[in-house]
């Protein structure tokens, strides 16, 4: 009568993974949030390519400005992976087929990861090439095979991943869109302003200064108030965020009714 | 085969269901009746492994419900809130539950065409009727073939045609041998859908026995299911001094 008894073995993560490319690959926002993102920039790089006038500035920093700021997006999209499944119900058509739940965050933050890694990259290098292809006359223009420079466009892809992640996590965690969102933009943005005028000695650790001054730089951010954290010691905080954001996720998750 | 034991659930103070036990078993339709807030819901929440009970448990031909080596395969269910994302196609929504159970893409054209949605299933399903979004959510219920099923109010917003399509396809699942759990607030669907009744008030059980024992202790089964909900009132109003003495 039922396919059971003669179907061997039972799902594996690979299963979880198709459903939940599936899931990312089907939605329109998914792909005009990346769309812009990328677009944006490429715009910023360009942007402040053009109106470069100090030779001896980390240009490559600036021409990977517009990942900063695309970090936003790729957060809330994150958030929307997550809280979209709980306010339309399909969490619970999800939960039931694949009742294994930390299986189910697992295969979501590996199939967002990836695809928001491949934008990162795609967005680092295209923003990278425009923004230097925009720089003045008179002012030479960085190239990957200087020290620092790969790195900087490498890594800049790797934090837009890395952010798109915490917002996966805080999805997991806080449930609701609107409240997701508004940490995530508190602890990424807001936040930050907030910190740099009270304690600079927090300053480094918070993840748009990550991003925009650890992993993003060629050279060391000569600033003599803020030592920021070196571009790897930047990735394995930032990265240490998403995998608490994503393990509290996971834990809450298996533990709250759906 | 779903053997439900005890089982428990509390909302903060609220008991939503009480110490429930029965059985739903195959080759038969068992309906699953009870007034609004009686617990129905939450049962079959608790079933699927949605809800996490108090106590007690519920199995599955045997096992807990997050041991199933293939969920889809094993239980097909239907809850009554939406259980899909409104920006997602009909059919990539079944193909993303599909990929979940490693059933062929094949059968979601199958459960499309199955329960009449074919031509739209391309279409958002946020813009779906809701009658379209209960034709959706059954097809999702199919589509792993499996042999124990569960509806919450299947024919809410369907049409009288649709009403009666659902009742054939029951009947038709459970004469294939599965085990079919159908609750509805109409009492005369049930009467003609099912075979078995189980009655539950407040979370408790009323009354486990086949549909034509329960109609033939009044003049209809709506008047019988009038007779237990509103014993269970009673019952209740008693409760406090006879369990103290218990």
């Amino acid at each position: 009568m039922t396919t059971t008894a003669a179907t061997p073995g039972r799902y594996r993560f690979s299963h979880v993974a198709r459903m939940e490319w599936a899931k990312l690959r089907s939605l329109r926002s998914t792909w005009w949030v990346l769309a812009v993102t990328v677009a944006g920039a490429i715009g910023i790089a360009v942007a402040v390519g053009v109106n470069t006038e100090d030779a001896a500035a980390d240009l490559t920093n600036n021409a990977l400005a517009g990942i900063s700021l695309g970090l936003l997006l790729v957060g809330v999209l994150g958030v929307l992976a997550m809280t979209g499944e709980f306010s339309s119900g399909m969490i619970r058509a999800t939960l039931a087929a694949i009742p294994n739940r930390p299986l189910v965050l697992a295969a979501k933050a590996a199939v967002f990861g990836t695809v928001a890694l491949a934008v990162g990259e795609a967005a680092g290098f295209i923003a990278f090439f425009a923004g230097t292809a925009a720089l003045p006359d008179g002012i030479p223009a960085p190239a990957l095979g200087q020290p620092g420079v790969l790195r900087a466009v490498v890594l800049g892809g790797a934090g837009f991943c890395l952010v798109g992640l915490i917002g996966l996590g805080l999805g997991a965690i806080v449930r609701h869109t609107p409240a997701a969102i508004a940490v995530l933009v508190g602890g990424v943005y807001v936040l930050a302003q907030f910190v740099a005028v009270a304690t600079q000695a927090l300053m480094p650790y918070l993840p748009i200064a990550i991003v925009a001054n650890s992993l993003t730089v060629a050279q060391p951010m000569a600033d003599d108030q803020v030592r920021f954290l070196s571009p790897w010691a930047g990735l394995g905080v930032l990265g240490l965020y998403a995998a608490v954001t994503l393990g509290v996720g996971a834990w809450l998750l298996a533990r709250r009714d759906a | 085969m779903i053997e439900v034991r005890g089982l428990s659930k509390r909302y903060g103070s609220t008991v939503a269901v009480d110490g429930l036990s029965f059985d739903v078993r195959p080759g038969i339709v068992t309906g699953f009746l009870g007034p609004n807030g009686a617990g129905k819901s939450t049962t079959m929440r608790m079933v699927l492994g949605l809800d996490v009970p108090d106590a007690g448990e519920a199995r599955i031909g045997g096992r807990r419900y997050r041991d199933l080596r293939w969920p889809l395969r094993e239980v097909g269910a239907l809850l009554e809130a939406r259980t899909f994302h409104p920006g997602r196609s009909g059919r990539d929504h079944l193909r993303a539950l599909a990929a979940s159970n490693g059933l062929p893409r094949s059968r979601v054209e199958e459960v499309l065409g199955l329960v009449g949605l074919t031509e739209v299933a391309g279409r958002r399903a946020g813009r779906f009727s809701l009658g379209m979004g209960q034709r959706l959510g059954i097809a999702a219920a199919l589509l792993g073939d499996p042999g124990v099923l569960l509806l919450d109010e299947p024919v809410n917003g369907l049409d009288p045609a649709g009403i009666r399509w659902v009742r054939d396809l029951l009947r038709s699942l459970a004469a294939q041998g599965r085990a079919v759990l159908v609750s509805s607030h109409l009492i005369g669907e049930i009467a003609r859908t099912a075979d078995h009744v189980v009655v539950i008030g407040r979370g408790r059980l009323l009354a486990d026995t086949s549909v034509a024992e329960l109609s033939a202790r009044s003049p209809s089964l709506e008047e019988a299911f009038f007779e237990l909900t509103d014993d269970s009132a009673e019952y209740r109003g008693t409760l406090g001094s006879e369990g103290r003495t218990s």
